[in-house]
């Protein structure tokens, strides 16, 4: 038993499966004991907010300013409005408004800006532009404004009495803030998803639901797998019969039906994540008890069986201890593939709309279903979905190289 | 022709049989859940209305509908004339269109996407494994991982990958339907030419994600061929290697075979979901609207079809086995 043990981890494809999977689950763990927050928690007004640093400004205008003499401020200050594409844009528009092309330097700033000033009019139409276009240049042109100033910008507040604005502060061109002195300051690593929810502790909290899905599902398939392949190989006659015919049939007729059947006469409200996770559980039990039975049968009539059943061992310590240890293995890996495609295929209900109740906890499934409810793949928003497939893809990845690493421990022919 | 009778009347019983139960679980599991069916979808069709009367009456209306009103067995027996006449009813969520109908027009869109996809797939998939079998070393050593992970992805994931690459960022493809959103199906060059461009994408993801599984298998049945006493026996003979492997794939084939048969369900039930993704106009993306609009009809019957698509696959499958495994051919001859 040790010697089998050593003999796993000494496969580096089991090794590999097994940390990644390990890390995931710290991560799962740990992570929940150091951010506290709820994952269903809306935090964001909006959808899809890109990932980043999130300062709040009022913090920032009230805290400590330090001065910093950078040369290309000022550069990188009008490069983010008037970027290669903006500049582009505005030489079409000058185009259009009859401005002759040789007057026109898309490199000179200054004079760019000029000529966009004494041109552009937001009352003009030009033939076949559409109304999308002229509110881009409408947002184009407030964008634009003031960029080249150098003054500085007033902070007021308005008098209480009287009503009128008085300056409280200035905020220079070269001002600046440390982000670690400012008082709220929130770090959104995956930004937010389309409820406006932090996508990286809702994708923690997800990966944890649906890791449980995929260790109950695995459960109850591999119990019900085994009790049947158990009975059906070790005891036979009419009992296998039965029991194959049943197999036979749940083997044709597709589990991704018959899962889609039951979670609908189930019921959104019905639904929790426990009860979706036995759902499929039930659907996919049929492999195992097919291999199990196959075991069994090859086993049934070894020498140390035979030997065990003429000492009068009873039918249940026959199996327990002559037959048990030797399909042990076997059961182990079918386990480990039944959690991930367990995993997969409540991804895939979701998907269909037929996953766990939203309003309860996160699930793989269920974000995924948001992401493309919401089109955020064609929006380009790669942080709503594509952190969820590589989640998805990394479950299995590892339990699958574990899978493979162990049968190449049991069935040498494999071995590289 | 005493061995192929045998064989393939075992399987045509077996087939009545599966269809049979098909139709049983169909029918059963939805009234097998707690609770009146008929009452929870007259309560969702009913949202918002406040005459009782007509609440009573819808109801009523459903309850004939299903036959809910009679006993099990007479409404088995109305479920099964309907399913035989074509008549699955009226759709809820798209009134007053029927069921059929619905059906008939996404069905060959499924079929057309699915099974050549699912075909093509394996069988890259088994020359890939077949290679990594022989090559060992390099070949093995770059495809097995690259298989491996691909064969992890769940297929949707595959098709938002591709959609995202292909079709967003280089816009090689369109994102979404299966022909130009401004057609017409009819017989024209344009059309046909554009559901070609629509039908790349699904097609591949399919194709790809079916390749790294079925890669995988035949690699580890090539492997245990190729360690087989016979082939070393050959050897020994001094037959031609490229013979030899002649015969390990040949041998290697038949489980695969089976194997298909047997994973088709599953495949399917994923190629179905990356139908969505793409909002191909097929049974996945008609399931996802029975669903969203709460269509009982839609749903029971779409997925009674697929069922019935799986089964036919299978049994397609299994009379090809028969043809090929030289075992039946053996029992032929004496």
């Amino acid at each position: 038993m040790l010697h089998t043990i050593k003999e796993v981890f000494r496969s580096p494809k089991f090794t590999i499966g097994l940390a990644i999977f390990v890390v995931m689950l710290l991560v799962v763990f740990i992570y929940p004991l150091i951010i506290t927050d709820d994952p269903l928690d809306i935090i964001g007004l909006g959808t899809f907010f890109e990932p980043g640093i999130y300062v709040n400004l009022y913090d920032g205008l009230e805290s400590k300013t330090y001065v910093l003499k950078l040369e290309d401020a000022a550069a990188n200050r009008i490069a983010s409005k008037l970027g290669e594409q903006e500049r582009l844009d505005i030489q079409e528009y000058l185009l259009l408004a009859g401005v002759p092309e040789e007057e026109i330097d898309i490199e000179d700033t200054e004079k760019l800006l000029e000529l966009w000033l004494n041109n552009y009019d937001p009352t003009v139409r030009f033939p076949g532009s559409t109304s999308a276009k002229r509110k881009y240049y409408a947002r184009l042109d407030a964008s634009l404004d003031g960029l080249l100033s150098t003054e500085a910008a007033i902070i007021a507040v308005k008098n209480e009495e009287t009503g009128e604005l008085e300056e409280k502060s200035l905020v220079k061109q070269d001002d600046y803030v440390n982000v670690s002195k400012v008082a709220n300051v929130r770090v959104l690593p995956l930004g937010t998803d389309n409820f406006g929810r932090d996508m990286l502790t809702e994708l923690v909290s997800a990966t944890g639901v649906s890791l449980r899905i995929g260790l109950i599902a695995g459960l109850v398939a591999t119990s019900i797998g085994l009790t049947l392949g158990l009975l059906s190989g070790y005891i036979g006659g009419w009992v296998d019969d039965v029991i194959m015919f049943i197999t036979n049939l749940f083997i044709v007729i597709p589990s991704f039906v018959l899962l889609v059947l039951i979670s609908y006469s189930i019921g959104q409200e019905q639904r929790g994540a426990s009860t979706v996770a036995i759902v499929i559980g039930f659907t996919s039990w049929v492999w195992t008890a097919r291999a199990v039975r196959a075991q069994v049968i090859s086993l049934r009539h070894r020498d140390h069986v035979n030997l065990s059943k003429l000492s009068g061992h009873s039918v249940a310590h026959i199996i327990i201890f002559d037959i048990l240890p030797y399909i042990a293995s076997y059961v182990v890996m079918a386990f480990i593939l039944q959690i991930s495609s367990g995993i997969l295929a409540e991804a895939g209900l979701s998907i269909l709309g037929l996953g766990p109740k939203t309003t309860d906890v996160p699930t793989l499934g269920l974000m995924m279903n948001w992401a493309m409810i919401y089109s955020a793949h064609i929006m380009g928003k790669w942080w709503a979905y594509f952190p969820v497939i590589v989640v998805i893809a990394l479950i299995s990845f590892s339990l699958n190289l574990m899978n493979t690493g162990l049968d190449q421990v049991f069935n040498p022919t494999l071995r590289d | 022709m005493k061995g192929y009778l045998k064989y393939f009347s075992g399987k045509l019983a077996w087939f009545l049989v599966t269809l049979v139960a098909a139709f049983i679980l169909n029918f059963i599991l939805p009234r097998l859940m707690p609770g009146d069916p008929v009452a929870i979808i007259t309560q969702r069709v009913v949202q918002g209305m406040t005459s009782q009367a007509g609440v009573q009456k819808v109801y009523e209306q459903y309850a004939e509908l299903f036959g809910t009103n009679k006993p099990i067995h007479e409404q088995f027996i109305i479920y099964m004339r309907n399913i035989v006449q074509g008549n699955f009813g009226l759709s809820f969520s798209q009134y007053p269109r029927p069921v059929a109908d619905i059906l008939k027009s996404s069905i060959w869109w499924t079929i057309a996407l699915q099974f050549p996809a699912i075909i093509v797939g394996w069988l890259l998939g088994n020359t890939l494994g077949a290679l990594a079998a022989y090559l060992k070393k390099g070949f093995d050593k770059v495809l097995m991982p690259i298989s491996i992970f691909i064969s992890n992805l769940p297929a949707f994931g595959m098709a938002v990958i591709l959609l995202v690459i292909f079709a967003v960022r280089l816009k090689w493809f369109p994102t979404a339907g299966g022909y130009g959103f401004d057609m017409i199906p009819n017989f024209s060059w344009d059309y046909i030419k554009s559901v070609l461009i629509h039908y790349q994408l699904p097609f591949w993801s399919i194709v790809l994600i079916s390749i790294g599984g079925q890669a995988i298998g035949m690699r580890a049945m090539s492997i245990y061929e190729l360690n087989a006493d016979y082939v070393k026996y050959s050897r020994f003979l001094g037959i031609k290697d490229r013979k030899i492997i002649g015969y390990v794939f040949r041998n290697a084939m038949l489980p695969q075979i089976t194997g298909l048969a047997l994973s088709i369900g599953t495949m399917v039930g994923g190629a179905l979901v990356a139908e969505i993704i793409f909002s191909y106009p097929g049974l996945g993306s008609t399931l996802l609207t029975a669903v969203m609009g709460q269509d009982y009809p839609l749903i029971s019957a779409s997925t009674l079809i697929i069922t019935l698509m799986v089964l036919i696959a299978n049994f397609l499958i299994e009379i090809l086995y028969g043809v090929i495994d030289p075992r039946i051919k053996a029992a032929q001859v004496e």
